[in-house]
């Protein structure tokens, strides 16, 4: 099976008495498949964080439909097979963190799936030490910092052993040092465990880490690509409410005030850095 | 005041009292508590004192830890204290402003039941220090199992007070800081009659509520996400097995409380 998840037509509103008309989610075809790094992003309200709540059925297509694994989201006996497929990591850690013991948190999964409880040792030691907490398995959550706070509840998730992990903005209430913590998680879980990764988030950064991007307006995907054709193209990212990487940003301010024309896919500060020392050294002070 | 409150609060730990059996430490603890309540001689609460300072020092738990638990109740025991010395009627030692009476039997009642306070809280500190809310109430779930047969939904219970547990400290963060962020825009908690604090509290206790849902909600949507079917075939990641060190344990406590009693009949 190589396609992770699959929506086709998908439609979702709301009950809303303000706007009862607006969708969601308006008409979404989307296909990602095993083992693929996707960012998904757009303006607040944009429909990003409802699609992901789509991708392992806490929300139900109200037309269209959503395959995860080829399984059906709306039938109610898929529901199980499913999230055990297709995970989800929350915003705040504080809320999805059930037990006051790291260890015993990351074990609820399994323990609401009626594991052996050997197997559940396993299982918890293996995903405290993929993610870096292994030392801290006794530590109460509340006493621990918010990056590693949201490790633990990324190894909660990861015991289930799922193939594919949803980040509903992972990081949007972490500090940069807990930031890069959860992000290099992320890239760990996807490149040596093969884990499906959907990353919901608004920053470019993050997103440029990514192998694809999907920009969502208003419920409808605008962009798709690779973070490498679409950071280039300002204009349109502004449209959406979105400001390149600071990398994009630089070369495209000389490009701009040198009057040269250099490619602007830098998305890593270290090819920004080669780029601008190659155009320095080639005499472009000339222009 | 809100950083003093310290029930509920587990610290991990490798002593015996830490790997004693859950269910066997909360009978063990309902029996002190029981005791505590039918002595009332010298020699059974030194012998009861003794006890649970031994347990203490066992558990490699902190004195000042157990100090701190008695903090928020420190005026109930003072106010029990002083009305016990105050109102037994009794052969008078010493009269105050002609009206109130000190007694032998009051200061003797007072001190017992001072001591029979701050013993069973320390005693009970002591089961939440060294228990993590999940085991306490997986044991709890599994002591009152049988009541599963009268319909009395055990598990459930069990799980909403584990997550009450879980969300103390973090509610108490979030107290604060809303007080701070009243405080910022003038609120007043410190100054005015009973009636005025207490109107005081209530753009405190709004915002808390509303939070306190939200959580609610994004924690039931996360256990979802997690499999979270209730009571159905759950397993554990520790499961409680009677060892033999238990049986030596609650054989030996037994014993103790045994003895404790009947040297109160004796006495």
């Amino acid at each position: 099976m190589s396609e992770m998840i699959k929506t086709e037509h998908l439609t979702f509103s709301y009950t809303d008495t303000v706007t009862p008309n607006k969708l969601s989610l308006d008409h979404i075809d989307l296909t990602i498949p095993a083992g693929q790094f996707v960012a998904i992003l757009g303006r607040n309200g944009s429909g990003k964080s409802t699609l992901a709540k789509q991708f392992n059925a806490i929300n139900l297509p109200a037309g269209g439909r959503v395959l995860v694994s080829g399984m059906d989201t709306r039938d109610p006996n898929n529901l199980i097979p499913i999230r055990k497929e297709a995970s989800m990591v929350f915003q705040n850690p504080d809320n999805q963190i059930v037990s006051t013991v790291v260890e015993e948190d990351v074990a609820f999964a399994l323990e609401n799936l009626g594991v052996p409880s050997p197997e559940i040792r396993r299982r918890v030691d293996e995903a405290l030490k993929t993610v870096g907490m292994y030392d801290y398995r006794l530590h109460a959550p509340h006493l621990l910092s918010g990056g590693q706070k949201q490790r633990v509840a990324i190894a909660g998730v990861l015991a289930i052993m799922p193939r594919c992990i949803i980040f509903d903005e992972p990081t949007s209430m972490l500090d940069p040092q807990g930031r890069a913590e959860v992000m290099e998680v992320i890239r760990h879980l996807n490149k040596d465990f093969h884990i499906t990764i959907v990353l919901i988030t608004h920053h470019m950064e993050e997103a440029a880490q990514a192998e694809r991007m999907v920009v969502l307006e208003k419920g409808k995907v605008v962009m798709d690509g690779t973070p490498r054709e679409l950071m280039c193209r300002t204009a349109e990212l502004s449209r959406f409410g979105l400001a390149p990487p600071q990398t994009v940003a630089l070369v495209q301010e000389v490009n701009r005030i040198a009057g040269v024309l250099m490619p602007s896919d830098t998305l890593t500060v270290q090819e920004c850095a080669d780029r601008l020392q190659t155009y320095l050294l080639e005499g472009g002070v000339r222009a | 005041m809100l950083k003093d409150i310290t029930l509920g609060q587990y610290f991990p730990g490798n002593s015996i009292v830490h790997k004693l059996d859950p269910r066997v430490k909360i009978i063990l603890i309902a029996v002190l508590i029981v005791m505590l309540f039918v002595t009332n001689t010298l020699i059974a609460y030194l012998l009861l004192a003794g006890f649970i300072l031994l347990t203490v020092y066992l558990s490699k738990l902190s004195f000042r830890m157990i100090l701190r638990g008695l903090k928020p109740v420190l005026v109930i025991i003072l106010i029990t204290g002083i009305l016990n010395l105050f109102y037994t009627p009794g052969v008078e030692v010493l009269r105050l402003f002609g009206v109130l009476s000190i007694t032998r039997e009051g200061i003797f009642t007072a001190i017992l039941m001072v001591t029979r306070l701050i013993l069973l809280i320390a005693g009970t500190s002591i089961l939440t220090y060294t228990t993590s809310p999940m085991q306490l109430t997986d044991a709890l779930e599994r002591l009152f199992s049988p009541l599963k047969a009268l319909h009395v939904p055990v598990h459930e219970v069990a799980m909403m007070m584990s997550i009450a547990l879980r969300f103390i400290p973090l509610l108490v963060e979030e107290t604060d800081k809303i007080m701070s962020a009243q405080r910022a825009r003038g609120a007043d908690f410190d100054t005015g009659n009973l009636l005025q604090r207490g109107k005081a509290l209530v753009p405190i206790l709004i915002p808390l509520f509303v939070s306190a849902f939200r959580r609610a909600d994004e924690l039931a949507t996360a256990m979802e996400c997690r499999l979270y079917q209730g009571d159905k075939r759950r397993t554990r990641l520790r499961q409680m097995t009677l060892c033999p060190m238990d049986g030596i344990v609650a054989g030996v406590c037994v014993a103790f409380f045994l003895l404790v009693l009947y040297l109160q009949q004796t006495a």
